[in-house]
């Protein structure tokens, strides 16, 4: 009898306990809602007070990212996040003669270099690429990470695109100005280069790029690349819910020296999460342009 | 009331755009800092990217009409925000505060927008649950 009042109980607590943890998750989540409504792949998983993520997995970067910081963490309109274009003197890139040239020769919207729109000569708008790095020191956002034996594949939310990073042991392209992955292959540039990557620890990831073509820029400031451009990107996995990113830009055309142009931490998100389609459609540039843009900066009055 | 051209405040106030919102071009087109406050009715609310805008018709008191078109950011930045395809219809009545561009046309980028029920959707800013920084 006393075992049935004690299981009784214990059952009573667990149903209360139960109820009210429910309670608090839907808390949790009108607090997010306000008065508004929230919509699949726009809401996140972020990082509670108390909360104490287990252990890092070994070797497993997958799963679906968000900047920890939340959404806008990783967008960096005025160039790479760890250094902007905003005329501070710790932020001056170590260009070279060349990397100095070519970026003034670059007429970005942003940073303290900037020009109005119609003057710009980015390569980016109208839906053409912005490639790799650019797409991760301009606009991270929520990122799938998908590990198979051979490779490494990222999918990134802007613009929906993806890279793979071969993990099969192969070798970056010896020339990263005419690159392949070898013969018969003919070199080939690529908007999002040829990258290779491989365990260096338990927890931490580095991936090598290179081969890139030249027409892009590195970030949204118009900051420069050549054909030489290295690329240096490390993944640890801080911990079970925590990946934490680096990207080191190593161009010796450009720069004297390597710099780190991204740090960001990433906090996993639900297996369930579905990242929202973010597609650059010409169709929907086009209409944007015709009723806004072109008004708005006057470029549509008759010549 | 006749559905005016209103002009409740034009602010100055050194009001601060967060950037992240509108990260696909840059601001040179907009008077950075001044504030418009129009009521008005609905007319197109397109969705897509890079940018959606909002189409909106404002009456002045002499009964002359000015179609105002107004940017905000990307759907994923939106919807972050709580704004939907849904948000708008043709005929909604809607106070828009927007920041103009410079060359005096009916035009600018939203910052807020407040139905008649008084609900309002922010255009800036952050997710109201997100971290803060």
């Amino acid at each position: 009898m006393t075992e049935r009042v004690l299981v009784s109980v214990v059952l009573l607590a667990a149903l209360v306990f139960s109820v009210r943890s429910h309670a608090q998750d839907q808390g949790e989540q009108d607090r997010g809602g306000v008065d508004v409504a929230r919509q699949p792949g726009a809401v996140y998983d972020f990082d509670k007070k108390g909360e104490k993520p287990g252990p890092a997995p070994k070797h497993d970067i997958s799963g679906v990212w968000e900047p920890a910081g939340g959404p806008g963490a990783g967008i960096h309109a005025n160039g790479a996040g760890q250094m902007p274009s905003d005329g501070k003197p710790e932020h001056e890139l170590p260009f070279t003669e060349l990397g100095r040239q070519t970026f003034a020769a670059h007429k970005p919207t942003f940073g303290v270099t900037q020009v109005p729109s119609a003057l710009t000569n980015d390569p980016m708008p109208g839906c053409n690429p912005q490639g790799f790095p650019r797409i991760v020191l301009h606009n991270f956002r929520t990122s799938r990470i998908i590990q198979t034996p051979e490779n490494v594949v990222v999918l990134y939310e802007f613009n929906k695109k993806w890279r793979v990073i071969w993990t099969d042991g192969r070798p970056l392209p010896k020339d990263a100005g005419n690159p392949t992955w070898g013969a018969p292959d003919a070199p080939e540039s690529r908007w999002w280069g040829y990258s290779v990557g491989k365990w260096v620890d338990d927890y931490t990831f580095v991936a090598e790029s290179n081969g890139f073509d030249d027409r892009t820029w590195l970030d949204n400031a118009g900051r420069p690349h050549s054909d030489a451009l290295h690329v240096i990107e490390q993944y640890r996995r801080a911990d079970q819910l925590h990946l934490d990113m680096t990207i080191t830009i190593d161009d010796p055309k450009m720069y004297t020296k390597p710099w780190v142009a991204v740090k960001l931490r990433l906090r996993l998100q639900s297996t369930q999460f579905d990242i929202r389609e973010m597609e650059c459609a010409p169709i929907e540039t086009e209409e944007y342009n015709k009723e806004f843009a072109d008004p708005a900066a006057g470029l549509d009055a008759p010549k | 009331m006749k559905r005016a051209f209103k002009f409740i405040s034009i602010l100055s106030l050194g009001f601060f755009l967060p950037v992240l919102l509108f990260a696909h071009h840059g601001s040179s087109a907009f008077d950075t800092g001044k504030k418009l406050t129009l009521a008005g009715t609905v007319t197109e609310w397109f969705w897509a990217n890079p940018h959606c805008f909002l189409k909106f018709d404002v009456k002045n008191e002499q009964g002359e009409v000015a179609h105002w078109i107004a940017e905000t950011s990307n759907p994923p930045d939106m919807a972050n925000l709580g704004w939907t395809k849904q948000s708008f219809k043709p005929g909604d009545e809607v106070t828009v505060v927007v920041e103009p561009v410079k060359n005096g046309r009916p035009a600018g980028r939203v910052l807020q927008v407040t139905f008649p029920d008084g609900r309002t959707l922010h255009a800036t800013g952050r997710p109201p649950d997100a971290p803060k920084q």
